[in-house]
């Protein structure tokens, strides 16, 4: 909550069950992502369709994370921008290096023979 | 922090002092940035795995054999190394034990968010018991992580055949690792590693401010925000924990 309560009153407020209610949504968005992600390994075939659908509910757990658990959704603006823009910079490393490792990879496995050497020590 | 300062000149500027620019407190304003410099840390970590995972060769049945085997030719699946859970031993379980560690650590900070909400209420009950809870879910997942790291270290039952000489080697450790490139035992340590240290040190606050909370320094202090700040931290945790079971685990 951004406003910050000075005022000391003594005796307890009772629980709000609207706040309540909102944080058991999410935990249940939560499971229910990671259960179907686990899911999803087990039931589809590995390969860049599933790596992205992995992805995609990884940031959707992330956004209910760090906009209901950690608040800032209900910060103000100036306070989410300065949190999410610089975040804008691991996007950008994340392309850069990922091309730099297919060079790498290029470089180091440009003979084709050198990936077959396991089935030949295959007993 | 007395945001209600009553301010006598309205020409004052924003950074002048006697209110709290972005609505936030100093404490949980800067709680931010240093979470944001983390972030950029464990996204480096997270894409130097990545880069040195897709600088090696990938499994291809067609090419390494039908069925999957170690071998420090390509980069291993990690559906066949991080298959055990407790008290199951031999059998291929993946993913089993690492979607129950992330069980616990979602779990921790839903208590965590539940002891935020009653530190929003004063009530020091209901927050001691929600802290304690947090306390017991972060133990828990450290116990889980050690495990999984004494498995990881103690290998599994074929072993490798080394290229140097022909004896075997089973699990991994910092130079040599039965279950492919050893860019990859270093990773898994390093990166599960550097998390299980946020998660220490994340206990660590949360034992601190739910001693405070105890002694009732907060009550005295006319506020809980402590409990919000360590919070953050503590959702920050499960935040990379999120990623790590994707890029490490997953795929």
């Amino acid at each position: 909550m951004a406003n910050i309560n000075t005022e000391n009153t003594t005796g307890t407020i009772p629980r709000n069950k609207e706040t309540v209610n909102k944080i058991i949504k999410v935990t249940a968005i939560l499971a229910v992502v990671t259960l179907i992600e686990v899911g999803a390994a087990y039931v589809f075939p590995r390969g860049l369709l599933l790596f992205a659908f992995f992805i995609g509910l990884t940031l959707v757990k992330a956004f209910y994370i760090v906009s209901e658990f950690m608040h800032l959704k209900y910060e103000t603006k100036s306070l989410i921008w300065s949190i999410m823009l610089p975040l804008l910079f691991v996007i950008w490393l994340l392309v850069a290096l990922r091309t730099e490792s297919a060079e790498i990879f290029q470089t180091k496995f440009s003979d084709e023979t050198k990936t077959e050497i396991p089935v030949e020590n295959k007993e | 922090m007395a945001t209600t300062a009553t301010i006598k000149s309205p020409s004052k500027s924003t950074w002048s002092g006697g209110q709290a620019p972005m609505k936030a407190s100093y404490g949980k304003l800067m709680m931010w940035f240093f979470l944001l410099s983390d972030a950029f840390t464990f996204s480096a970590l997270l894409i130097t795995y990545g880069v040195i995972r897709y600088s090696y060769p990938q499994y291809n049945p067609e090419i390494h054999g039908e069925v999957f085997k170690f071998s420090t030719e390509y980069w291993p699946i990690p559906d066949y190394v991080f298959d055990g859970v407790p008290f199951l031993h031999g059998m291929h379980l993946p993913l089993i034990f690492v979607s129950i560690m992330t069980f616990i650590l979602i779990l921790s900070s839903v208590t965590m968010v539940l002891a935020v909400e009653a530190g929003h209420r004063r009530d020091r009950k209901d927050v001691e018991k929600w802290m304690l809870w947090t306390i017991v879910g972060g133990l828990t997942f450290l116990g889980c992580q050690a495990w999984e790291w004494s498995h990881f270290i103690t290998g599994k039952e074929e072993g490798l055949k080394g290229v140097a000489d022909a004896t075997k080697f089973f699990g991994a450790n910092l130079v040599q690792n039965q279950y492919g490139p050893q860019g990859f035992a270093d990773l898994f340590f390093f990166i599960t590693g550097f998390h299980g240290t946020h998660v220490f040190s994340g206990v660590v606050l949360n034992f601190i401010v739910f001693y405070n909370v105890v002694v009732g320094t907060y009550d005295k202090r006319g506020h809980y925000e402590m409990v919000e700040k360590v919070g953050l931290y503590w959702h920050f945790v499960d935040l990379v924990w999120v990623f790590v079971f994707t890029f490490f685990y997953l795929i």
